[in-house]
């Protein structure tokens, strides 16, 4: 199980770690119980904080009254007025108050903090302050919003816009042989997470606030704490405990509810923990964005795209959080992993009045892939040729620009790509028989594919913007430690991050651990999130670990060639003599790569991953209810560091896909959640889904460590389009709306008059 | 957070409690209508069963009680009178992992692990009963726990290695 063959010398191309499935780092923990998530920790007089929130999406707050039946004096009342520092969280913008002064802009938006040790109390007690409100006009809709009868954020409405822009769009259409339309929609999406959102914050007047919780991003909770508490950095400490499923949904938000944790302890004096029950995580706390996105392409008789023009609208709630980020990542995957000679691609970001979405695995890319990969089919059928043909005409190849004119450098070949998928499949085959099969029977078969890729790591100049460090040291009995504030939520970050450092070090893996992520201890690596932690930390981790050895090797402790016990000798040496060894490792961005802010031109991504999907479904006509049978996930991520891992994050990513296609639907009504329960928002079970098969391919990638790639958000980019593409395969009828539920299939069907 | 089931009810008084917990015989205090989760986690400071829902949907809660899975998060504490309860504590023997916690360790079945607990002991329930089960079998048996990580596919190879494991000892 463990890497139990200790070969202390090997060349790069001779891994003994990298590529090998060793033991989660944290996994005994897990199976056993051990591990310590947030719930798990009390601390001595403790008390419990509760979130007042807005019944209403927008207005002016008239009164606030405290029922009389209640002691109050019992209890920690926090308002806007007790914020020490700036009454906002402090992100990418500061439009988003920590607690609401007056004005209300979305359902559940929290007005007011209670705190007392008595949890039951407390719940009463939150149902015991009366908000009195004076109403406003509000708006639900990307439509309303747009149309601006109401102003609700700016001038405009607007929170961000993009503008991609290749090629001269304008010529292409009287070329053209066909000009094929579409919108497609997708709906918001709960990531879900098994572990609600929670926290506990601790204020001593000399060492500052502590906070503890569940969350991705140490740095950020930091920043946003010393805008908010009106502290200096080092009196601001976060500590990121076993995180219970993130997905994106506790990148931003776990930094308003420490706020508020923060502000309950600053005027008590007294730790405060705060844990969200099912229904406040799921009303008031993030979402994957509904988005709309319409496509006009022209298109020769030969199936080429000569041009077109994409609108992508995403709906980003009531303050701008994330949406700006989400948008762009959406913007710059509108085009697939195709070739356009000319495109015009705009994205917009807008206000309404519900509460803010934000990040969810994938990041706007699996709105705007969706709609390109509808399109696609429908692009074949007004051509007349196939799925395949259409795409494999299309594909980009090495050489060719992306929309954002960046140079396809590696050798990815998509048509054999796709082969590979058809082949694995049994594509042709199933959908000639489906095509005969369905012509009886209430079970009608479908077979879809989805073409896509996916950008790893931040945006266009994010990487060098964020500047990540990475730290990693000796330590006194001579094993080593990986320094980083990138976190482990499920996907494997310790263990990864663990094997880069044993491997460069020709250590065994038993021999490295990786810190606890606490901005105390460990160094700003970067968010955990944009697919980023094993190609670009990971790359860190490999150059910081290889400086501990030339520290040795320099200081005479150690030869080129060394066992691992002559190893932890010197690193016992060395931090005898010196008292530490340690070595730091920054981001420097690679030469000579282009991007253009202004214009949103240039290299987008260091790599991209490229993937093909097929989804295989069955529509029971009788119930109204689409299955899927089976599903062929093939992609290209790099080296696969850690198989089992990389599989799991696969199989995991496309079950959450499936449940984005036809099961996961969120209900609003005046802007607020109406299923924000496990009972009624309906995410696929064990039952529920088909064996995945999953298959790399492995080109490599000089970006990443040990030639990885991004891989985490891939795969929930391509469900959903090669899902919906074989429900039209099975029923004829068009679906351009996610999700698909039962009572869609039916009308559509009827609508349609396939029975 | 603790939400009691009903707070005028459980404010009439604690009683007693003599129930059996991973082969060690308790005796404490609680309040009828306590959450037998929460008594768990806060008084026998067994914190491996875990809160996701509340509402006995996502199984993450999940205990053994007189040898059927029940959601600890739905059963009044009172219940448990002279239950023998077995919680994710009590499956590895001293230092030695079960059968069913390795197979989870080495097929990837767990990767955030907050549903782990509760997911080990809803296929320890299925192999009680049904020592060798197919794939569908696990399948239907652990549908009342929710995972959001996997995709449920490697839990699925991990109980049925587990299930060879047991039937070759």
């Amino acid at each position: 199980m463990a890497a139990r063959s200790r070969p202390a010398k090997q060349s790069m191309s001779d891994q003994r770690i990298i590529g090998k499935s060793v033991p989660r780092k944290e996994g005994r923990d897990k199976v056993t119980g051990a591990a310590r998530y947030i719930d798990d920790m009390t601390l001595p007089g403790m008390l419990y904080g509760a979130t007042v929130r807005s019944q209403i999406p927008r207005g002016i707050i008239k009164r606030i009254s405290f029922a009389p039946q209640f002691d109050w004096d019992e209890f920690v009342v926090v308002t806007a007025k007790d914020i020490p520092g700036k009454n906002c969280i402090a992100l990418i913008g500061d439009d988003q108050p920590c607690l609401a002064d007056g004005k209300i802009d979305h359902p559940e938006e929290p007005i007011l903090l209670l705190a007392h040790a008595d949890p039951h109390l407390l719940r009463k007690a939150v149902d015991a302050v009366t908000i009195e409100y004076e109403p406003l006009p509000a708006i639900f809709t990307m439509e309303e919003s747009e149309a601006r009868t109401e102003i609700i954020w700016g001038t405009d409405n607007t929170f961000k816009t993009f503008l991609i822009s290749k090629g001269d769009v304008d010529s292409v259409w009287c070329t053209a042989d066909f000009i094929v339309e579409g919108e497609y929609t997708t709906g918001a999406q709960e990531q879900l997470y098994i572990e609600n959102n929670g926290v506990i914050a601790a204020f001593d007047p000399q060492q500052g606030i502590t906070v503890w919780g569940s969350l991705q991003c140490p740095y950020y909770v930091h920043k946003a704490l010393m805008a908010l508490c009106a502290l200096k950095e080092d009196k601001v400490r976060v500590v990121q405990m076993e995180t219970g499923g993130a997905f994106g949904g506790k990148e931003d938000y776990p930094s308003i509810i420490a706020g508020h944790a923060a502000l309950l302890a600053m005027k008590s004096a007294r730790p405060v923990k705060i844990i969200y029950d099912r229904t406040e995580d799921m009303t008031a706390t993030t979402k994957r964005h509904p988005s709309r996105t319409r496509h006009r392409t022209a298109v020769s008789k030969d199936g080429k795209i000569l041009g077109g023009e994409i609108d992508f609208t995403i709906d980003g709630g009531a303050y701008a959080t994330l949406s700006s980020v989400v948008l762009s990542r959406g913007t710059i995957h509108a085009g697939g992993p195709y070739y356009w000679p000319n495109v015009r691609i705009r994205g917009k970001a807008v206000a309404t009045n519900m509460p803010p979405h934000g990040a969810f695995r994938g990041f706007g890319a699996p709105q705007s892939l969706f709609a390109m990969e509808r399109h696609m089919d429908r692009i074949a059928q007004t051509v007349g040729l196939s799925p395949v043909e259409i795409r494999r005409r299309n594909f980009l190849q090495p050489g060719q620009t992306t929309t954002t004119e960046q140079t396809i450098r590696e050798e990815i070949d998509l048509s054999k790509l796709l082969d590979r998928a058809l082949e694995l499949s049994s594509y042709t085959a199933k959908k000639k028989r489906f095509a005969q099969e369905n012509q009886t029977g209430p079970i009608k078969k479908g077979i879809g594919i989805a073409t896509f890729l996916h950008g790893a790591g931040f945006t266009g100049s994010g990487e060098r913007y964020l500047a990540s460090v990475v730290g990693v040291e000796g330590c006194a009995d001579g094993t080593v430690r990986v320094l980083v504030s990138s976190t482990e939520f499920g996907q494997g970050t310790n263990t990864v991050l663990c094997q880069i450092a044993a491997e460069a070090l020709e250590l065994p893996y038993d021999d490295v651990c990786i810190a606890q992520p606490d901005t105390n201890q460990v160094p700003n690596s970067g968010p955990t999130v944009a697919s980023r932690t094993a190609m670009v930390v990971g790359n860190l981790v490999r150059s910081a670990a290889l400086g501990i050895k030339q520290a040795l090797i320099a200081d005479g402790l150690l030869s080129d060639k060394y066992s691992p016990e002559e190893f932890r000798a010197a690193c016992k040496h060395h931090i005898a003599k010196r008292g530490e060894l340690r070595s730091i490792a920054r981001y420097d961005p690679p030469p000579g790569v282009f991007w253009d802010d202004e214009k949103y031109r240039g290299e987008a991504y260091a790599t991209f991953a490229w993937a093909v999907y097929v989804a295989e479904v069955a529509v029971d006509l009788s119930t109204y209810t689409a299955t899927v049978k089976e599903f062929v996930a093939l992609q290209e991520v790099g080296k696969v560091l850690h198989p089992i891992l990389a599989k799991g994050q696969i199989i995991g990513g496309v079950a959450q896909g499936i449940g984005f296609a036809i099961y996961e639907k969120v209900v609003w009504q005046n802007g607020r959640m109406q299923n924000g329960q496990m009972t009624n928002y309906i995410m696929p079970t064990s039952a529920d889904l088909p064996k995945i098969r999953v298959f790399f391919e492995e080109l490599g990638n000089v970006h990443g460590a040990y030639g990885a790639k991004g891989i985490g958000e891939l795969p929930m980019d391509g469900p959903a389009p090669a899902i919906v593409n074989a429900i039209e395969d099975a029923l004829g009828v068009r679906f351009d709306s996610i999700p698909v539920l039962p009572e869609d299939i039916f009308e559509t069907v009827f609508a349609d008059g396939v029975r | 957070m603790t939400v009691p089931m009903s707070v005028a009810s459980e404010r009439r008084g604690k009683c007693e409690l003599a129930f059996v917990v991973n082969g060690r015989r308790e005796n404490i205090r609680v309040y009828p209508m306590e959450r037998l989760l929460d008594v768990l986690r806060h008084e026998l400071n067994l914190t491996g069963a875990k809160e996701g829902c509340g509402e006995g949907e996502c199984g993450s809660c999940s205990i053994l009680m007189n040898g059927e899975l029940v959601n600890s998060c739905l059963v009044p504490a009172l219940q448990a009178a002279d239950a023998e309860i077995t919680t994710i504590e009590g499956l590895a023997a001293e230092s030695q992992l079960s059968a069913l916690q390795s197979a989870f360790l080495e097929c990837g079945g767990a990767q955030c692990g907050i549903c782990t607990p509760g997911m080990i002991l809803g296929a320890r329930h299925l192999l009680n009963k049904n020592p060798e089960p197919n794939a569908d079998e696990i399948r239907e048996a652990l549908s009342g726990n929710l995972c959001r990580c996997t995709g449920y596919a490697q839990i699925v190879e991990a109980v049925a290695q587990a299930a060879r494991h047991r039937s070759s000892e």
